[in-house]
């Protein structure tokens, strides 16, 4: 369960009350003579007078240093970018294409719309340029998220990372502990600090309405590590069901970790403990790890130094099996294109090249938060220490690479039973059997 | 912002252009109607004035009552007929079965409690000192919405592990009088009266307010005749003041059972429906708004309205029989 998809729920919700906040800005080109093959690269052709639309549901401000970004694009081939952002983006795209109405390009955050965009006919497959650079700088599972049906439609935009542990690194220091990298270390450190009278993992699953998704990515990291990306996506497509005995053995993983009570203290107050505040004891020491994505740094009140010798850092989630390689759970957006014209071809070829990545990144400032999973970007152009940890995995050309799962499940499942079931699980103590036979038994007939 | 009118100016172009056509319309029709005289004329007259009404009703809630009847006999995307799939799977599903059992407990406990708590302030409060000091006191939750008491409650009810320093108010207290405190909201089925604690504090000063004002209309020489003749507290209360606000109290009483009936913002806030405490109004907008299956929702929908329905008949019969007597 990502934020977009609760995002989008609360959209549904407020859909006919809210005003629909359409920006729309054309890119200026930047006055300053620049060195275009450095700055964009070689191979574009001068289109002077061309414009490409662009239709994204990021807004501003996060638009605006799209369009900060774009500068040098055109500058250097006279190709103006109109981008047009839309909280309403999920539900319009759909509408637009359909209505013969389609932007050149648009951002998709969702492999599931992407189908749904290229069953409409409408969307064209990505140049020939753009794949090879695709296939150049991405890992199969990032190109595979781009693909529909065997066909490569649309080339990664930015990525985010889900398989961090949060901890202290004081902590660690004081206690003299060190980072695991692997899952046996995490544990056999977790049972030394269980001797110490310390508690191991910190946990929270509520979220209001959605209380639960914590607990579906804990279930979806353990599933990539000891089954690998193929029974990962035959669990979204139910064909590996949740009683089948490859989840259910995650389960029982899971079980071990986050509902051990030697590591975790009160397993039921995980339920009713909010994920915003679950670690926030760790730069105290009160519970020392914490598995949740990368934006929980943002949760840590002003003060907090997040640094790798601070009060709180993160590590990578370590694998299981060691037969998947560098397991990494996280999300994406994609450049879906929707007509053939040179002028957008060029782009969308741009748009896959690191020197685009590159210049986006420097837009995002010292702050940073903006990511791309393309293995040509060096983790040096990352002014973010938190950014650059994150990049290294994401941009692992040899990681297996799995969205969200609960997302990309049926509503009623991933929106619905999984949560619930899991809830349970902590809450009620119920077993294993008895929530996954639930969650399949909720499954949508086709 | 300009853009935004820029790109949206013709929306509010065609809106104005609607409304206007509403009004000559209905300007010609009563100009119409006003010429009619004669035996035309009552027929005419009850067209032109009950009509716009009967289609604001029809539209706002006749069509949608039947679109979600014929929905909850529907698919997920309201596409197939699928006959009565989703009802067999509401009374099936022992999840929903707890849901029906809480809904049930929602309607026989709050009604009772918020009207007979009421009840009970509003005559220990009449003619006391300061009277409309406390009355204000006990009111002021009703200006709070649901999702705020229930913002509030969580205080209350917040529960951190032993070892930590405890944030909750009854954790707090619990602990003070020497006992251990538990994760309330966890606590089945414990963890619902809670909630419906909520329900009450926020809608028992409504109650008070509406009986204390019934109470203040005993004529005062009725009181003052049974008191010569002896009756006093609880002989006064049950053979005169009662008899005298009981219409009042059903209507306060019927209230109360409609809107706990309805009730979704404490449960959604405090528990979103988990840890056994869902009821049918949170489940229908988790099904249509998070799990994307209209026919369940409307299935749900149908079921609220099938328990509402006697309550409001009752309801009105009896308005209507005290008109009569009056």
């Amino acid at each position: 369960m990502s934020i977009s998809k609760k995002g989008c729920l609360a959209t549904v919700g407020v859909a006919s009350l809210s005003l629909l906040a359409t920006f729309v800005t054309t890119v200026a080109p930047a006055n300053a003579a620049i060195n275009c093959n450095k700055v964009i690269g070689t191979g574009y052709a001068q289109l002077k007078g061309k414009t490409v639309t662009m239709f994204t549901s990021i807004l501003d401000p996060e638009l605006s240093k799209y369009q900060k970004a774009l500068a040098s694009f055109t500058t250097c081939t006279g190709i103006k970018v109109k981008m047009e952002g839309s909280n309403q983006f999920e539900a319009l795209l759909p509408v637009r294409v359909k209505g013969g109405n389609a932007p050149d390009i648009a951002i998709i955050p969702q492999p599931g719309l992407l189908a749904q965009m290229v069953a409409t006919g409408k969307a064209v497959v990505a140049p020939a340029q753009t794949l090879k650079n695709v296939n150049k700088y991405w890992s199969p599972g990032w190109k595979g998220y781009g693909s529909v049906n065997g066909k490569f439609y649309a080339s990664p935009n930015s990525a985010n990372m889900k398989s961090l542990v949060w901890y202290s690194p004081k902590q660690f220091a004081k206690n003299g502990y060190a980072v695991p990298t692997t899952w046996t270390q995490m544990m056999t450190l977790a049972d030394k600090m269980a001797a110490a009278k310390q508690t191991a993992f910190c946990g929270g699953i509520g979220s209001g309405g959605a209380t639960g998704w914590p607990a579906t990515d804990w279930l979806e990291e353990v599933v990539v590590r000891q089954f690998g990306a193929k029974v990962y996506a035959d669990w979204i497509s139910h064909k590996v069901k949740f009683s089948d005995p490859k989840i259910v053995a995650a389960m029982n993983t899971v079980a071990a970790w986050m509902l051990n009570p030697k590591y975790v203290g009160d397993v039921k107050a995980i339920a009713t403990t909010t994920f915003q505040s679950a670690g926030l004891g760790i730069p105290t020491g009160s519970c020392m790890m914490l598995q949740q994505a990368s934006f929980y740094a943002a949760q840590y009140p002003a003060g907090t130094s997040v640094a790798k010798n601070g009060d709180v850092w993160a590590f990578y989630l370590p694998g299981i099996n060691s037969a998947v390689k560098t397991p990494v759970e996280g999300g994406g957006e994609f450049f879906a294109a929707f007509s053939k014209r040179p002028e957008v071809q060029e782009l969308q070829n741009y748009l896959s090249t690191p020197q685009w990545a590159i210049n986006r990144i420097a837009t995002a400032g010292s702050g940073g938060g903006w990511l791309s999973a393309n293995s040509g970007v060096p983790l040096s152009a990352y002014k973010n220490p938190l950014d650059q940890l994150s990049a290294k995995y994401l941009a692992d050309k040899n990681s297996t690479f799995v969205f969200d799962a609960s997302d990309a499940m049926p509503a009623a499942v991933g929106a619905g039973t999984e949560w619930t079931q899991l809830t349970s699980w902590f809450a009620d103590g119920k077993s294993v059997a008895d929530v996954a036979k639930a969650i399949d038994d909720s499954w949508p007939a086709q | 912002m300009n853009s935004f009118l820029s790109t949206n100016a013709p929306k509010f172009e065609q809106v104005l252009i609607a409304i206007a056509a509403f009004f000559t319309i209905l300007m010609v029709v009563f100009y119409l109607a006003g010429k009619a005289n004669g035996r035309k004329q009552r027929p005419m007259a009850i067209v032109v004035l009950l009509g716009p009404a009967m289609i604001l009703l029809s539209a706002g809630l006749i069509v949608p009552a039947i679109q979600t009847i014929l929905f909850s006999f529907k698919d997920a995307n309201s596409v197939k007929f699928i006959g009565f799939q989703n009802y067999s799977w509401l009374f099936a599903n022992p999840d929903m079965r707890k849901v029906f059992f809480n809904t049930l407990l929602w309607i026989v406990v709050t009604p009772f409690a918020t009207t007979a708590l009421g009840l009970f302030l509003a005559i220990m409060l009449d003619r006391m000192k300061r009277e409309s000091v406390a009355k204000s006191l006990l009111f002021m939750p009703m200006a709070i919405s649901f999702v705020g008491a229930s913002v509030i409650w969580k205080f209350v009810y917040d529960y951190a592990v032993p070892s930590k320093p405890q944030t909750g108010l009854l954790s707090a207290i619990v602990r003070a009088l020497g006992f251990k405190p538990s994760n309330w909201i966890l606590t089945q089925p414990l963890n619902t009266f809670l909630l419906m604690i909520i329900f009450v504090w926020v809608q028992t000063g409504f109650a008070m307010v509406i009986l204390s004002a019934a109470i203040k209309a005993v004529p005062a020489d009725i009181v003052e005749a049974s008191a010569l003749d002896g009756a006093h507290g609880w002989r006064l209360f049950k053979n005169i003041t009662f008899p005298m606000v009981r219409s009042t109290t059903i209507v306060v009483f019927a209230t109360m059972l409609v809107t706990s009936l309805k009730l979704f913002d404490i449960v959604r806030t405090m528990t979103g429906g988990n840890f056994g405490t869902s009821v049918i109004s949170n489940e229908m907008y988790a099904e249509v708004f998070v799990r994307f299956d209209q026919g369940r929702g409307s299935a749900l929908a149908v079921i609220l309205f099938v328990f509402v329905t006697p309550i409001l008949v009752y309801n009105i019969r009896n308005l209507r029989r005290e008109r009569s007597i009056a």
